[in-house]
């Protein structure tokens, strides 16, 4: 279940579809547009500075496929695919 | 202030990002003048140190942020709420200004006077970033100090700012200006504000090319590559602990204490009475002798741990783990200790703190006693080698084997009762590589080997004495072990080990005795069976007890010493429940194993 917050209501006012880091291909950019599903990991993600506006790109894949690693604000984080899913991206580059 | 009025003590509260060379800076200031304890209630650890007689300093867990949960930020924010914090060190990354800014922020609502120190600045500079320290200080209303702390560069100004006491003047009397502002509403308005300052201090002067870092994750994280990697330096930490450095030196001191040590002690006490030298000499000498023996190995792991640690490293063994770990409710960055505990369960225990949560410490401590140690492997050898001869490799492996599938099981289990509301999401952040300092090492280390020694050391010395006492004595005075109190407490509790198929008293003093460490096992069986252990020992097992005592002992509570690392790192309510249960699933899966084995011998 994802918890009605704001981020999920602008997204379907905008009537965009929805997309993730999880869709991004190794080497993409993007811009975060909101995080969703659970408050502490949003929270985390939020104060680290995924906001919206903020370029995020996907830079590895770990050899087994999960986590992977994604920059944004100038550092490297290594984040597992089901919570990479949360974090709602616009502008692929 | 005039000379005769003694100066109160300040205390200093350090705090930063993971990652920003908190530690480096904090041994700088405090050397090995510093004390290490948890803080209340929880597996968080605690480092106070002093920089001179007025001068306190509380080293705060590494965190990003005051408000997002974690255990370490709820630490840090009653310390500062409660602690009579009179001045805060807040070290931030110079070459990453934006985001351990958000800290500073939070940090301002505390209307404590704040020094922001800056770390790294010489790698902000290589990444062509040009900061205006005046003017930052000027926006942000607080004192700045750039230092280089892995070379030592500025501390000794630092130092000479904190000694001269001058902030909590500086600062104080206008710290309620800036604190209604500062109110935001969301994360994104702190770093809209954050921004706003920076644009003002901050030039970058050339953009950065392929950093030294991206070069080594090539490698080192590579699809191919990253996992043989990862298992030599694995093997490499193993070989170091165990054979190359830690254990030979370890054999040495064994030597000099049991060799040396104790027969010219046991000279000089020629003259009192028997016992009183077996006492001293097997008491004293063998029980805490037999923890100092395990230093060398602590040292040498914790140099190893160490380095992976301040150098990046650890962070990439948690990515690559995860995946595999995960299932049974741990995070990657568990591998290490789990792999180490193979060795020595003591070492593998105490290097769970440079664990993230709380949950992965406190789990990943009670699954490691199932890893097999070896101290255990002198017990499956001499018991393949009477019963199962030809077959030795194959039983050892096996219980090799049983010991992580059983982790394995716990942890599922463990992961879905007692941790379940725990559960912390999986996010690290992958630091850029650099070259750990050897001060920074030694120090760590060092600290490492003292408090083991000092609380680990001073439970056994108790111990040690108790099982001497039960041991050679009984109601009547001094005598031999097979009509001492311990035979005693082993025929007691003997009819416990029936359903399991090996009840005597024999096997249990023998299970007893083997707390002190495992490989006493062997030991008091040859004492008390008395002579070749090859011989007798078909004449007391079949092979489908001896697997199901072999069992026991993989799975039992360990050694005095992890028992005693365990209080002292988590308390003596855990250490219980981990005794206690560790028992009762020994005690099951061998019964498991006896019954069942005896049940498909018998059909077949």
């Amino acid at each position: 279940m994802v918890p009605y917050n704001q981020e999920l209501r602008m997204i379907i006012n905008e009537g965009v579809v929805m997309m993730s880091v999880y869709d991004l291909k190794p080497g993409q950019t993007a811009l975060v547009s909101g995080i969703l599903g659970d408050e502490k990991l949003a929270k985390r993600l939020r104060a680290l500075g995924a906001n919206e506006g903020v370029k995020v790109r996907v830079k590895n894949f770990a050899p087994l496929g999960d986590p992977i690693i994604i920059n944004f604000m100038g550092f490297d984080l290594a984040i597992r695919k089901s919570d990479a899913k949360n974090i709602v991206v616009k502008d692929v580059v | 202030m005039t000379i005769s009025v003694p100066k109160r003590m300040i205390t200093a509260a350090l705090i930063g990002n993971p990652n920003v060379g908190k530690t480096t800076l904090f041994n700088l200031l405090t050397g090995s003048n510093q004390h290490v304890g948890n803080w209340p209630g929880v597996t968080v650890e605690k480092k106070e140190g002093f920089i001179n007689d007025n001068i306190k300093i509380v080293d705060l867990p590494g965190i990003y942020a005051m408000d997002t949960y974690s255990n370490e930020e709820k630490i840090s924010k009653s310390f500062l709420e409660n602690g009579n914090v009179d001045l805060i060190l807040n070290i931030v990354d110079a070459s990453n200004l934006h985001r351990n800014l958000y800290l500073t922020m939070q940090l301002k609502e505390f209307n404590i006077p704040i020094v922001l120190i800056l770390n790294m600045v010489d790698v902000a500079e290589n990444k062509g970033i040009k900061i205006d320290y005046e003017k930052l200080s000027k926006l942000l209303d607080v004192m700045v100090v750039p230092i280089v702390a892995s070379k030592g560069k500025g501390v000794d100004k630092l130092e000479e700012l904190l000694l001269n006491d001058i902030f909590s003047k500086a600062n104080h009397d206008n710290d309620n200006q800036y604190h209604d502002e500062l109110r935001f509403k969301s994360e994104a308005e702190t770093y809209k504000y954050i921004e706003g300052i920076l644009s003002q201090c901050l030039t970058h002067t050339s953009e950065n090319t392929v950093t030294i870092t991206e070069r080594l994750d090539k490698i080192l994280i590579n699809k191919f590559l990253a996992y043989p990697i990862l298992v030599a330096i694995a093997y490499f930490i193993f070989q170091f602990t165990f054979s190359w450095v830690g254990q030979p030196l370890a054999d040495l001191l064994d030597t000099f204490v049991n060799d040396w040590f104790a027969p010219h002690v046991d000279i000089l006490l020629s003259g009192t009475s028997s016992w009183f030298k077996s006492l001293i000499v097997d008491g004293i000498i063998g029980g805490v002798g037999s923890v100092i023996v395990f230093l060398p190995v602590v040292l040498a792991l914790f140099l190893c741990i160490s380095f992976l640690e301040d150098s990046g490293y650890m962070a990439r063994v948690a990515f690559l783990m995860d995946k595999i770990i995960r299932k049974m409710g741990l995070s990657g960055k568990a591998f290490i200790p789990l792999i180490i505990s193979f060795g020595c369960n003591v070492p593998g225990l105490m290097s769970t703190r440079t664990l993230e949560s709380e949950k992965d410490r406190k789990m990943t401590a009670l699954l490691l006693p199932f890893m097999s140690c070896n101290a255990r492997l002198p017990i499956y050898l001499v018991m393949a080698g009477a019963l199962f001869r030809g077959h030795e490799a194959l039983v050892v492996a096996s219980l090799y084997a049983l010991g992580v599938v059983v982790a394995f099981f716990v942890g599922i289990l463990f992961k879905n009762t007692i941790f379940k509301k725990d559960d912390e999401p999986f996010i690290i952040e992958l630091p850029e590589y650099k070259l750990p300092e050897l001060k920074s090492l030694v120090l760590h280390t060092w600290e490492k080997g003292k408090g083991f020694l000092r609380k680990a050391g001073t439970i056994i010395f108790s111990v040690s004495i108790i099982v001497w006492l039960l041991s050679n004595f009984n109601f009547s005075g001094m005598t031999e072990i097979d009509k001492s109190f311990i035979a005693g407490i082993g025929r007691f509790i003997s009819p416990v080990f029936i359903p399991l198929g090996f009840a005597s008293w024999q096997n249990s003093v023998s299970l007893l005795t083997g707390i002190m460490a495992k490989e006493v096992v062997v030991g008091t069986m040859g004492v008390i069976y008395g002579g070749n252990l090859t011989k007798i020992l078909p004449t007391v097992f079949t092979p489908i007890s001896a697997i199901s005592f072999l069992v026991f002992v993989l799975l039992y509570t360990p050694c005095i010493s992890l028992i005693a690392t365990m209080k002292k790192e988590y308390g003596g309510k855990m250490t219980a429940f981990s005794v206690t249960y560790q028992l009762v699933l020994a005690w099951i899966v061998s019964f498991i194993v006896y019954n069942g084995g005896s049940l498909i011998l018998r059909i077949f």
